[in-house]
């Protein structure tokens, strides 16, 4: 975890509120040029660590580091970074050129260069022609393209994004997650991208920071945390359709294993007399390329078989299903994975 | 067919005027039919017994451009108005400023600088009068621990008008800050946490977000402002009746005088004339200049 040259580092930070938990025990170090994003249910923290790296709360306990310097409890505008927030917070009454260079402005930035970095931060983000736009006028993808290019336009190197994408419809979502991608990695700068939605979390993300209720479940990459979940909260939460979680008595012969975990890709329809588990179909859904055939069985939870095409099997009827053992996950009684036999794919 | 849309347009008009008829009947009877009565008798003279009232045209406006009263009063308002305007807005701004952040017993703070607009304008006129009365009154208690002489604040024209314009202001702030806290409580707090981010200081947000946002309250204060500078006379009757020489008499009040002391309708009401134009006419500078330049959420 302590990379000597990390560029963002986060030493057992915690932040209550009245007693009550905001974040405990949050340690990160992230690396230089890298997009990390911090995922998980509303209410898990995220948000707060963000806002505790970018100053606007300061911790109660532990130290942070930007660059080597140590910020813990310096003023946001000490700490070099910039910040998308999920509303955008953009001045209303000023307009697009305005909002963008206010910064700048205020950190006494020439006119000249200001007006370069305006134009090119515009340009970069599609804007140019926008400039004497109110905020109002603009459409939600334009609002949050000013909202970008006013935390790209003074170079910093760390840029915070607290749930950029969720006021925007799902098409121009998709289209601006690649935007904000080729930006960090045109630009080079490291990204903290706080989100709830593990597609955007997986597709854009070097590392991911899944968290739950003021803990860090798991740090790693996507690759890592969908095929080698560290407990079962971050196998359920990872994944469409999450991994299906079974009782270890269930399918005995796995030792001391509590809870065994299956992904829908690894399950196949075996036929009858043949199969590992009986269940039964609960209900289809048609995903075009495939259908999702949801099971249901006593002992198991989530338990999901993709197939090819469109299939349609009246509920309720009986299917049985097979695996390999290596496509496994196993978890012990607290929920932690067993670092032993199958799921350990080669990545 | 067409006979059908025909009624239907018909029903939609009647419906339309229906909605518009509580409203147009009540500003007939109380706006516009006592404005245009106003204008009509302020063109005739004064009927008195022997000499019946006659058209005279713009004779008793004439008068008053003639009376040393009138321009006395006129000079007073002006000042009043551009003395308890600015200062009660600014007052109003920075105690809303200062109750909006987080302080301890910002409730206590809040209600307490509410407390004068709950207060009638009379019983606040009274009040004041003990603090001004010579002798007795709190300011020369205050003013002989100090052994300052005994000054007759409301009775000397030099200090009469300044004094009441206090009690105005007293009055004023208060409530207009009201306004402001409800204004303030609309501006998003992550604009203030981009600013911070920015390194923006206090200041700097505030010049440069917060008062620009906070304008079209502003512009409604000051219109409201401008009203009671005319409209609020109530504390005048208590504390100096327009004394001393007319040193305090502002323009309502000798509109009051003229009509029910000295009888005089005509020029009353030529008076009442002239005020409802110069309010008109800031009106119009206030729906079609400045609110262009203000920016509505």
């Amino acid at each position: 975890m302590s990379m000597p040259n990390a560029f963002v580092h986060v030493d057992k930070v915690a932040k209550r509120w009245n007693g009550q938990l905001g974040v405990e025990d949050i340690s990160l170090s992230i690396p230089r040029g890298s997009f990390v994003a911090l995922l998980g249910p509303s209410g898990c923290g995220k948000s707060t660590t963000l806002r505790l790296l970018s100053g606007l709360e300061l911790p109660d306990e532990g130290q942070i580091t930007i660059d080597g310097k140590d910020v813990t409890l310096a003023a946001p505008s000490d700490r070099n970074l910039s910040m998308v927030f999920q509303s955008y917070a953009l001045f209303p009454h000023l307009s697009v050129a305005e909002n963008v260079v206010f910064g700048l402005k205020v950190r006494k930035v020439g006119a000249a260069e200001r007006q370069e970095k305006l134009k090119r931060s515009l340009e970069i983000t599609g804007l140019l022609g926008y400039e004497d736009r109110k905020p109002g006028e603009l459409s939600g993808g334009q609002r949050q393209r000013v909202a970008l290019a006013r935390a790209i336009v003074a170079n910093q190197p760390l840029c915070l994004m607290d749930e950029p994408l969720s006021n925007l419809d799902a098409k121009l979502r998709a289209s601006v997650r690649k935007d904000i991608k080729k930006l960090q990695i045109d630009l080079g700068i490291t990204v903290v991208y706080v989100t709830h939605d593990q597609t955007e979390a997986m597709s854009m993300a070097d590392m991911v920071v899944l968290m739950k209720d003021g803990h860090i479940q798991q740090t790693g990459t996507p690759e890592e945390l969908y095929y080698e979940p560290a407990n079962t909260f971050v196998a359920e939460f990872v994944g469409a359709p999450p991994m299906a979680l079974i009782d270890g008595k269930a399918l005995p012969g796995f030792g001391d294993a509590e809870t065994i975990g299956l992904r829908a890709e690894n399950v196949h329809v075996a036929d009858a007399g043949t199969g590992r588990l009986t269940c039964q179909v609960s209900e289809c859904e048609f995903l075009g390329s495939e259908t999702f055939i949801g099971l249901s069985h006593p002992a198991a939870n989530g338990l999901t078989v993709s197939m090819p095409g469109l299939k349609h099997i009246p509920s309720g009827q009986d299917i049985e299903i097979a695996f390999a053992d290596e496509d496994l996950h196993f978890f012990d009684t607290a929920g932690k994975r067993l670092a032993r036999q199958g799921g350990a794919r080669a990545i | 067919m067409a006979d059908h849309v025909n009624l239907e347009r018909r029903r939609q008009a009647i419906y339309g005027w229906l909605l518009l008829a509580p409203a147009g009947i009540l500003l007939t009877t109380f706006a516009f039919y006592p404005s245009l009565s106003t204008f009509w008798s302020s063109l005739f003279s004064r009927g008195t017994r022997r000499r019946p009232s006659e058209f005279v045209g713009g004779e008793n406006y004439a008068d008053l451009f003639a009376d040393p009263t009138f321009w006395k009063v006129v000079t007073n308002n002006l000042l009043y108005a551009g003395v308890t305007i600015p200062v009660s807005i600014a007052i109003a701004l920075s105690m809303a400023l200062w109750a909006n952040s987080k302080i301890p017993a910002r409730g206590f703070v809040r209600t307490a600088y509410f407390t004068p607009t709950v207060l009638p304008m009379i019983a606040a006129a009274n009040l004041w009068l003990f603090f001004y009365t010579p002798g007795l009154g709190v300011l020369d208690q205050i003013g002989s621990l100090f052994g300052l002489p005994s000054v007759n604040w409301l009775g000397q024209p030099e200090t009469a008008l300044w004094a009441v314009i206090i009690v105005t202001i007293w009055k004023e702030a208060g409530f207009f800050m009201i306004f402001y806290l409800a204004a303030l409580q609309t501006i998003p707090e992550d604009l203030k946490e981009a600013a911070d981010i920015e390194g923006a200081s206090r200041w700097t947000y505030t010049r440069r977000i917060v008062l620009p946002l906070l304008m079209p309250t502003t512009l409604f204060i000051m219109v409201n402002a401008l009203i009671n500078s005319v409209k609020l006379i109530d504390h005048l009757f208590i504390l100096t009746k327009g004394g001393p020489n007319d040193a305090s008499k502002l323009i309502l009040y000798y509109i009051w005088e003229m009509a029910f002391a000295f009888f005089d309708a005509p020029h009353a009401a030529a008076m009442t004339i002239m005020v409802l134009v110069v309010l008109g006419v800031v009106a119009a500078i206030k729906f079609s200049y400045l609110d262009k330049r203000t920016h509505y959420q």
